[in-house]
């Protein structure tokens, strides 16, 4: 261990070892209720809307990290806006973020004086090593407000994302949650881009909270194991990327779908060790039955 | 206040996709009072009550909910629904409790959720028979049984409107009979009840009055009869 005690002597890693702290609970706190609501990918869509954002960073020269912020909350709404209005445009709207963002981000970067798509690779797969104390400050100082939304506002995201023709006769309301669900997905993306990239940052979104679900039947027990399988997979990973020389992106995903196996594995083996631990079929727990998913339809 | 009428609709003309489908409906439902509405599909049941939520706009015509127009009312807490095939799961497993509770959320607020609050859900899922399954994933339970829990989510709001949208589509006839008396219990401490229903079955003694509609108008009371 006394390699993992010395990662710590290193500035760059104390730094890097934060921010992966910090992506480890903002993603999977706003993922919870993505999955929920059946937009796991929106993440992704987000993401490429903000690489526009980050071209345009340096494209006008100033930081990329808040244009990211600004362009991909932009994003984030008009696809909510699309996905309110339109029940069925929702899959066109992200398809129109995925690639109106990669493309704007390709021309917007070209146009950039001293920059060229290579100045993108670091946004899109991620370099932890690099994160700054400024940097650091802007991630906490977000994850913090991501944190407050994602908890203080549990009740309220989970009945909008559960049922919103309920909802809106609680008198919540329903498009103002809707509008700051995505925003702060949006959010979320910008603070994990530097540490997981761009291109995988849904991937932590929604990896945690798969895995938690093998475990978690209720859904407050699923969003606080998300949130540790999040950490545990972002600090994990960054030590890992440190020792094997690996990037760090690539391997905080791979590790949380290491967890994932572990979790599903564990799940799948639950029943069987009651069996063998009873010897009796412990039926309760294998046949329960699953779901009568009927999808919601338009009614009259 | 309490002489205020629950819900109100006056000559009430909704389109949808360009096509009316409510023509000029009026529905009262009084205090105490539960009114059956009937009538094939497409004939404007659910329409109706999503006029009256405010969750469509209406065309032409009055909504009141507590004598108020939907987009201005705001004493939700009175209201409770149970909206047409309520989608009570979703991509992350939650508990029946979890659910029922969010009919607390008109009442609680931002603030937290406190012992009044988890009494009412207790009350609520004891109602419909699911107390027992309350910490159950919701995806565990049956068609049938998830509807139960919407209504208890409704229920848990303990409110002063009731606005059930085909809420016994699945639900097995012995648990039919127990949500009428459950809703006889609601009636007669003055809970106003509007059920859209397909067919009347256990909920016969207990229906006030009937209204069946046919393509956005009541059918007159002789014909329906």
């Amino acid at each position: 261990m006394s390699g993992v005690s010395g990662l710590l002597d290193h500035t760059f890693m104390r730094h890097a070892l934060l921010a992966a702290l910090l992506v480890g609970i903002a993603a999977p706190a706003v993922g919870t209720y993505l999955v929920q609501r059946r937009q796991a990918v929106m993440g992704d869509g987000i993401g490429h809307v903000a690489l526009t954002g980050v071209a345009l960073g340096f494209l006008l020269q100033t930081s990329p990290v808040w244009t990211a912020v600004a362009v991909s909350a932009l994003g984030a709404v008009g696809m909510e806006l699309i996905r309110s209005r339109r029940r069925a445009g929702g899959d066109l709207a992200l398809a129109l973020l995925l690639y109106g963002g990669m493309a704007g981000g390709a021309l917007l970067i070209s146009l950039a004086p001293g920059a060229s798509t290579a100045s993108l690779t670091g946004y899109l797969w991620g370099s932890i090593l690099t994160v700054s104390p400024a940097d650091l400050v802007a991630m906490a100082v977000l994850t913090v407000l991501v944190a407050a939304i994602c908890i203080g506002l549990r009740r309220q995201l989970f009945a909008v994302c559960q049922d919103e023709a309920f909802a809106s006769v609680t008198g919540l309301p329903v498009r103002a949650l809707n509008l700051l669900l995505a925003v702060t997905a949006a959010v979320t993306v910008t603070v994990s881009m530097r540490v997981v990239g761009l291109l995988l940052v849904s991937a932590l979104m929604v990896i945690p909270v798969a895995a938690a679900q093998r475990v978690g039947r209720s859904f407050a027990v699923v969003q606080l194991l998300a949130v540790v399988v999040g950490v545990l997979s972002c600090v994990g990973g960054t030590v890992g990327s440190y020792q094997l020389d690996l990037p760090s992106g690539p391997t905080i995903v791979v590790a949380s779908m290491v967890l994932l196996a572990i979790l599903a594995v564990l799940a799948a083996a639950r029943p069987a060790l009651a069996r063998s631990r009873t010897g009796t079929m412990a039926r309760g727990a294998v046949l329960r039955p699953r779901a009568n998913r009927q999808e919601p339809q338009e009614s009259r | 206040m309490c002489q205020v009428t629950p819900l109100a609709l006056h000559g009430v003309h909704v389109h949808r996709d360009g096509r009316p489908v409510l023509r000029g409906l009026d529905l009262t439902v009084r205090r105490g009072e539960v009114v059956a509405l009937l009538g094939g599909n497409g004939s404007g049941k659910s329409t109706a009550v999503q006029a009256a939520v405010g969750a469509l706009p209406v065309a032409a015509g009055r909504v009141e909910l507590f004598g108020t127009p939907p987009a201005r009312f705001r004493a939700w807490r009175r209201v409770g629904h149970v909206p047409q095939r309520s989608t009570a799961t979703g991509g992350v497993p939650a508990t029946v409790r979890e659910v029922a509770a969010a009919g607390r959320l008109a009442h609680h607020g931002l603030r937290p959720f406190r012992r009044d609050d988890a009494d009412a859900v207790d009350a609520a899922l004891d109602a419909v028979g699911l107390l027992d399954r309350a910490e159950d994933p919701i995806d565990a339970l049956s068609g049938g049984q998830q509807q139960r829990v919407t209504i208890a989510r409704a229920l848990a709001g303990r409110p002063d409107l009731l606005l059930m949208d085909e809420p016994l589509a699945a639900v097995d006839l012995a648990q039919q009979h127990a949500l009428a008396r459950t809703l006889a219990a609601e009636a007669a401490r003055g809970t106003a009840v509007l059920l859209v229903l397909h067919a009347i079955g256990p909920m016969e003694g207990l229906i006030d009055r009937r209204v069946v509609l046919d393509t956005g108008l009541p059918v007159p009371a002789e014909v329906a009869a």
